[in-house]
């Protein structure tokens, strides 16, 4: 079979090979570098590039799993509105982030009515097949606040509203640069947010910082090939913006998109889980959309949930800093006792791929040899 | 890993799921619920959570085991609720080395307005994957319940059979390869495209067929050479493959680039985000073979209708002891264990 195109073996050896001989003539151990999205570490993780890449090299997962970020009392808003009665549509992967009490698969099991669901569009077909309120638990970042930015400006049945915890990429990028003792020198930006954003938003991030950002796709070679352009950037003292994904993104992205974005959501400050208070980095529903906004159609009882007082053991959490390459899990006091798997405080521990939850499930990153596995042929 | 306390306090859709969260149920609630204070000689019993059980009487062993089917919707491409119920014991048995089925009961729980045209339907589809196991139902039971206090139907199936060697879920050694029988993942994939409503170009067909006569020509290719066998049903291959490592005690590595999987199966799982290796097969085994015995089993597979696309996909280590280890031809990674219903994802 011939390889897929993005997918050859060969040439990530090519690939690999040359990132060794970068990080090599860099000449200081370790480089680090980040990425700000969950697809990319999706493909790290699946392709087993982690274990490919050079010793001296470290690719910190940055904020970038829309999932792990959602806060908290967002969960929680949700978790109270299904508890309300309210029926929920949401994507699979929220069922099981934890609020402060309980997630909204706990509802679920509790007699709540969640549905899980591909699109907005699903959302809104539900709404169509019944007389009862459908609430869109939205979330994601600017590429999926577009569809449901679509949505709502194509008009949708008076018993359907957007519970928003939609979130905006651009902003924490400056909170990881300006995070105190950061290591990072350069970021991989996301492809499939770009297409929507443009490259050239990354520009005024570059000049203010002097990091340079790559735009990547998501295939094997999308991201070594990357990788490389990132380090020689960082190895001749060069900050750019590149873009790498050009089969997709442009430098002004889809202006369209961006129009919709806009004229539905509006940008505001608010709490990433386990990272920091992240200004404009949310997306809430415009004044003029508050008829669909579910926030202003329901009184959401979050602090019925909370027994009058939110949950203290997340502002112990240090995920920023796990994030920033600043601390190991072990510095954690809450990792591995109030903080498992099954019951995760920060991001780290909610994504399968997340550096807490690695740590604990394995005592540390294994060391599992190099990719020969030839011997079934 | 130790495993924790149950400490949920409800029954949550994942303990059911195949992953990680039913084990634990299992392991604290199940079992000690029933667990034997001492062990019986010449019993494979429910400590040993293996597919069935299996009791020594004289030189053989008679191999029993029970599965409840669920499942929504209960027609799905490729098969339907009655076939499922009947390979599923039929390849339970098959799985500790039972390949001829003595009796299968099975008793069903039917909602109240449940269509007689579904039944009848159902229970001829039964019929015919009897014919092709080459297995009886001897005895029965039906219940019907009120609207709304169960959803649709659900059928539980029980089977024994005999077997002069059980093949458990433990017998690995470094060394061994690991063969499954055919492409992985078409029935989870085909259900979940069809329960999500995915409008597809491509029509998924599930995988569910009694492997029975499969699992018996590759023991007889070779008899013994066979250390380790699993259905890979809910958890998927992967829920196996940690099974048998931890169970083994050995590491085991897999070629991804070996890894039978339809291209239709992968473009589902790449829209929705769910490795192939995760979900569930309802017509495909796993097995340890020893080394010099895997090309001849192989042959075996591949010469019957129901094993074509057979092959080598891996191999069990001295190292990495408890993990799986998938090698992609990019670099190395470790398969997680399922945990919880599988779940389409944004991220």
């Amino acid at each position: 079979m011939t390889p897929l195109e993005f997918r050859d073996p060969t040439r990530a050896r090519e690939l690999r090979q040359a990132l060794d001989r970068v990080v090599s003539e860099i000449g200081r151990s370790p480089v680090a570098v980040m990425h700000v999205c969950g697809s990319h570490e999706q493909a790290i993780a699946r392709f087993g590039l982690r274990a490919a890449f050079p010793k001296g090299l470290d690719v910190i997962m940055g904020p970038g799993c829309p999932v792990c970020v959602t806060d908290q009392p967002e969960i929680d808003e949700g978790v109270a509105l299904a508890r309300q009665g309210v029926r929920i549509a949401t994507y699979g992967d929220m069922l099981r982030v934890p609020g402060t009490a309980g997630s909204l698969a706990d509802a679920q099991a509790a007699g709540a009515r969640i549905d899980v669901v591909y699109s907005v569009a699903q959302a809104v077909d539900l709404a169509h097949e019944t007389d009862e309120e459908v609430v869109f638990f939205a979330t994601g970042f600017e590429t999926t606040a577009v569809a449901t930015a679509a949505v709502i400006a194509a008009g949708v049945p008076v018993n359907f509203s957007v519970l928003s915890a939609h979130k905006y990429i651009p902003p924490v990028m400056e909170i990881v640069a300006e995070m105190p003792g950061t290591r990072v020198e350069g970021f991989l930006a996301a492809g499939h947010a770009a297409t929507i954003t443009g490259s050239r938003i990354f520009e005024p991030f570059v000049a203010r910082h002097h990091l340079p950002v790559v735009v990547a796709g998501f295939e094997p070679l999308d991201i070594l090939a990357a990788l490389v352009k990132l380090t020689e950037m960082i190895r001749d003292g060069v900050a750019e913006v590149v873009n790498l994904f050009p089969r997709c993104v442009t430098p002004d992205g889809n202006r369209h998109a961006q129009e919709l974005l806009w004229r539905v959501f509006q940008p505001i400050g608010g709490r990433w889980r386990g990272i920091a208070h992240v200004p404009n980095g949310n997306l809430r529903l415009r004044d003029e959309w508050a008829h669909v906004d579910a926030r202003q159609r329901f009184r959401i009882d979050v602090a019925a949930l909370w027994n009058g007082a939110p949950s203290t053991l997340v502002r112990q959490c240090i995920c920023g800093n796990i994030m920033s390459g600043i601390a190991s899990p072990h510095d954690c006091a809450l990792f591995g006792n109030a903080c498992v798997p099954d019951a995760p405080v920060g991001a780290c521990m909610v994504s399968s791929e997340g550096t807490c939850r690695i740590w604990h499930e394995y005592g540390g990153i294994p060391e599992l040899g190099e990719p020969t596995c030839r011997f079934c042929q | 890993m130790p495993l924790l306390p149950v400490t949920d306090e409800r029954i949550m859709l994942k303990h059911g799921a195949g992953g990680r969260a039913m084990h634990r149920l299992i392991h604290d609630a199940v079992l000690g619920a029933f667990r034997e204070d001492v062990e019986t000689p010449g019993v494979i019993g429910l400590t040993a959570l293996d597919d069935g059980a299996a009791i020594r009487i004289g030189d053989r062993w008679l191999v029993l085991t029970t599965d409840s089917h669920v499942i929504q919707p209960p027609f799905f491409p490729g098969g339907d609720i009655g076939r499922l119920a009947i390979c599923g014991t039929v390849n339970d048995l098959a799985m500790m080395g039972a390949t001829e089925i003595l009796g299968l009961t099975c008793s069903v729980i039917i909602e109240e307005g449940f269509p007689r045209r579904d039944f009848d339907r159902i229970l001829a589809s039964m019929r015919a994957a009897c014919l092709e196991a080459g297995a009886t139902v001897v005895a029965g039971d039906t219940k019907v319940m009120g609207k709304g206090e169960i959803d649709g139907i659900v059928i539980n199936t029980s089977g024994i059979g005999m077997t002069s060697h059980v093949i458990t879920d433990r017998g690995l050694s470094a060394g061994d390869r690991i063969i499954v029988t055919g492409t992985l993942g078409d029935h989870g994939m085909a259900v979940m495209a069809m329960r999500h409503g995915l409008a597809l170009d491509v029509t998924l067909v599930s995988d569910v067929a009694p492997i029975n006569g499969l699992i018996r020509a590759a023991i007889d290719a070779e008899p013994g050479a066979i250390t380790a066998m699993k259905d890979a049903t809910r958890g998927g291959v992967a829920g196996v493959l940690h099974e048998m490592a931890t169970k083994g005690h050995v590491g085991i590595v897999i070629d991804e680039a070996a890894l039978p999987v339809r291209s239709e199966t992968r473009g589902i799982s790449e829209l929705v985000g769910i490795d192939p290796l995760l979900v569930a097969n309802e017509g495909k085994a796993v097995m340890a073979v020893r080394p010099d015995a895997a090309a001849r089993v192989l042959t075996a597979l591949r010469a019957h209708p129901l094993g074509a696309d057979a092959a080598i996909v891996g191999i069990c280590t001295a190292d990495h002891l408890g993990m799986v280890v998938l090698d992609t031809g990019f670099g190395r990674r470790l398969v997680t264990e399922p945990d919880g219903e599988l779940l389409p994802r944004i991220c």
